[in-house]
């Protein structure tokens, strides 16, 4: 028997889901990622370094938050250029809100309907808009940070090498931190509806990897660490994070120390479960996440406990940002033009930007390690563990518990393909 | 009345253009009732046999993508570019002004093709199209005022005079006055000049207006000492009728 998927609904991107049985045995499973390659490192090439945040942002509409900021990090690294404490946390809520934005639409628009056996929410509200009226209410929410902070929601426009363009006024401030607020009773209802969804029991263990938390949550750093111990400097990952082509896929697996991993929220949650805030770790209790967790099925409520954590975060940083009289700043000028990496913690998980910059500020060379492309390996494992756990199912059952272990990992296509770099050894 | 059955379909690109559509909002909310979603891969596992109206996001790269694109065309009364990808060929472009060995080589770490690829084209480059909502990413509101109008049967009409007009209108500062080059008197409005009003310049995304006014714009680069090299040397982002169809890319 063949089960073929192609251009798998609810995710980001074009991948197909390809399961060979024979005899309810399973001959090979492949999540193929049909995606078209964009060269992106590629055509960074030869960029002014102001241009090269603007570019990158392009690769994914989704994390195109996470990719400007990463790479306005990498290229002040290798600038030489220092930020402020005020960029720091304008930068972090920004982050807050496209973290909270992609949560919400994985959760609700693209997760959900497995759970609720509906083909899209949007089917659902012909009969009932509660669901696709609250999941909107509470992606407003988080649009309203990213429009706040980056000018818009998608594709942000106030970010620079060095600061800000333009900054928020203290009024817009405190509406946006009232909004995070009224999201509570929504937020609650969220929570009620995914405590009572059925998650299928699966167990697979593999190995946490996350950026370090400052002594919380982590979300920007300088080094990463993996739950089983190793921690491993950002700037050092050449040669710790091994990318292989494979046959099917115009995305690359990777691997660490020659193992799989998983990043992104539930490595966040297991190697970090202490930085939860406060309302985030008591609904983290209650859903029975933490450390330790093995079913991957199980990343849905990690993501969830997330969204509280980062409407508290948002809420604390506005809060701070209060003790700023927030005032334009000069962009500072270039140090020198080297090489640079930074990594941040996006809705995926890991991402990592690494440039190298020439006389005149243009860039030579680039290179981009992916949360999707890091998952994959971890993901074709988990099916491929999972289909003779439930090969005796009907077909349709066995594709809807693959999609929904496909869309528990929550991946990115547009982001994965082209991105990393292959080191032959 | 029929509801009008519309559609959303996503080539190569970032799929910023369909997630603008779902950050409507409530508004998305209030054009679910007067509209019939039938094809949203993203949120939706529906797929439509026929379609009133299609958006369509992203380039067409792939021979796969043509005949995807043609199905799509032959299955939809209009056809509409979705943003800059779609329309122009947008950011996926910039492939053009690099040679294939290394575009491969700095993505895929060898400089032989692995798959067959085409020069990233906008979608009229294969199929005939019915208008387009410019952008990267697209206008939400303009969005919502294009598909108004395709609603009740009109034709689609796109502003017809440069963002600098937006610009001044809302009392912005000129970017060039700040020292910083700017192609908003060459590229259509209907942004409310979004870029300019977060502090940074106008790149050109949504394509030139018709009929650019050149004379005028190369008067106000002499003015402030640009050569037009230069500017597209700083901008050169989203293709410009000047690059011609220039197809030396990932061939």
């Amino acid at each position: 028997m063949q089960l073929r998927i192609n251009q798998l609904a609810r995710i980001e991107g074009h991948a197909d889901l390809v399961v060979d049985l024979e005899k309810g045995e399973l001959v090979s499973c492949r999540f193929e990622v049909v995606e078209t390659p964009r060269f992106f490192e590629g055509i960074l090439t030869g960029l002014h370094y102001r241009e090269v945040a603007g570019v990158v942002s392009r690769i994914c509409g989704i994390c195109s938050h996470s990719h400007s900021l990463v790479s306005l990090t990498a290229t002040e690294d290798a600038l030489g250029i220092d930020i402020s404490d005020q960029t720091r946390l304008l930068r972090e809520l920004l982050l807050c809100g496209e973290l909270l934005q992609s949560h919400l639409v994985q959760l609700y628009f693209m997760a959900l309907p497995d759970y609720l056996l509906l083909p899209s929410l949007i089917q659902a509200a012909k009969s009932d808009r509660t669901l696709l009226e609250r999941a909107l209410r509470l992606k407003k929410g988080a649009n309203a940070i990213c429009e706040v902070i980056g000018g818009r929601p998608v594709h942000p426009v106030t970010l620079r090498v060095g600061g800000f363009a333009s900054l928020p006024e203290r009024k817009e401030l405190l509406q946006l931190q009232q909004h995070l607020r009224n999201l509570l009773p929504d937020l609650e209802e969220t929570i009620d509806l995914f405590a009572g969804l059925d998650i299928p029991l699966f167990s697979r263990p593999v190995s946490n990897v996350s950026l370090q938390g400052d002594g919380g949550y982590p979300v920007f750093g300088t080094h990463m660490e993996s739950s089983d111990g190793a921690v491993l400097p950002v700037a050092g990952y050449v040669g710790q994070i091994n990318e292989r082509l494979v046959a099917h896929a115009t995305a690359k697996h990777a691997e660490m120390e020659g193992h799989r991993y998983r990043v992104g929220s539930l490595a966040r949650l297991n190697n970090h479960h202490q930085g939860l805030a406060p309302m985030a770790a008591k609904v983290a209790a209650v859903l029975r996440i933490g450390p330790g967790e093995e079913n991957p099925y199980r990343m849905l409520l990690a993501r969830l406990v997330e969204v509280v954590h980062f409407v508290e975060r948002g809420i604390q940083l506005i809060d701070r940002l209060e003790d700023y009289d927030l005032a334009p700043e000069e962009p500072p000028l270039p140090r020198r033009f080297g090489s640079g990496v930074a990594a941040v913690e996006a809705p995926r998980g890991l991402l990592l930007h690494a440039y190298r910059y020439g006389e005149e500020g243009r860039l030579l060379e680039a290179d981009c390690v992916i949360p999707t492309a890091q998952n994959l390996a971890s993901l074709e494992e988990d099916l491929a563990g999972r289909v003779p756990e439930i090969a005796h199912l009907e077909p349709d059952e066995v594709s809807r518990q693959l999609e929904m272990l496909i869309r528990a990992y929550d991946p990115c296509i547009s982001c994965a393909t082209h991105l990393l770099r292959v080191k032959y050894v | 009345m029929n509801r009008k059955r519309v559609g959303f379909f996503d080539l190569t690109g970032c799929e910023g253009c369909q997630l603008t559509v779902l950050n409507l909002e409530e508004q998305l909310l209030d054009l679910l009732e007067v509209i019939d979603l039938v094809e949203f891969r993203e949120l939706m596992q529906d797929q439509a046999e026929r379609l009133d109206i299609a958006f369509v996001e992203g380039s067409v790269v792939k021979p796969a993508e043509e005949e995807r694109l043609r199905a799509i065309r032959a299955k939809s009364e209009r056809l509409i570019a979705l943003g800059a990808c779609a329309a122009t060929g947008g950011i996926n472009r910039l492939a053009t002004l690099h040679a294939p060995d290394h575009l491969w080589s700095s993505s895929f770490g060898r400089s032989e093709p692995l798959w067959e690829m085409g020069t990233p084209r906008p979608l009229a480059a294969v199929v005939p199209i019915d208008g387009e909502v410019p952008g990267c990413p697209i206008d939400g509101r303009e969005f919502v005022s294009i598909l108004q109008g395709l609603l009740m049967g009109q034709e689609l009409e796109i502003p017809t005079f440069p963002v600098c007009a937006e610009c001044k209108l809302a009392e912005l500062p000129c970017s060039f006055e700040q020292g910083a080059p700017c192609l908003g008197p060459l590229t259509r409005s209907g942004c409310g000049a979004v870029c300019i009003r977060g502090g940074d310049v106008c790149r050109g995304c949504r394509g030139e207006v018709d009929n650019p006014r050149s004379g005028p714009y190369h008067r106000i680069l002499e003015e402030h000492g640009w050569q037009v090299e230069q500017v597209l040397a700083e901008l050169r982002i989203y293709p410009h009728q000047a690059d011609g169809d220039d197809d030396a890319a990932a061939d």
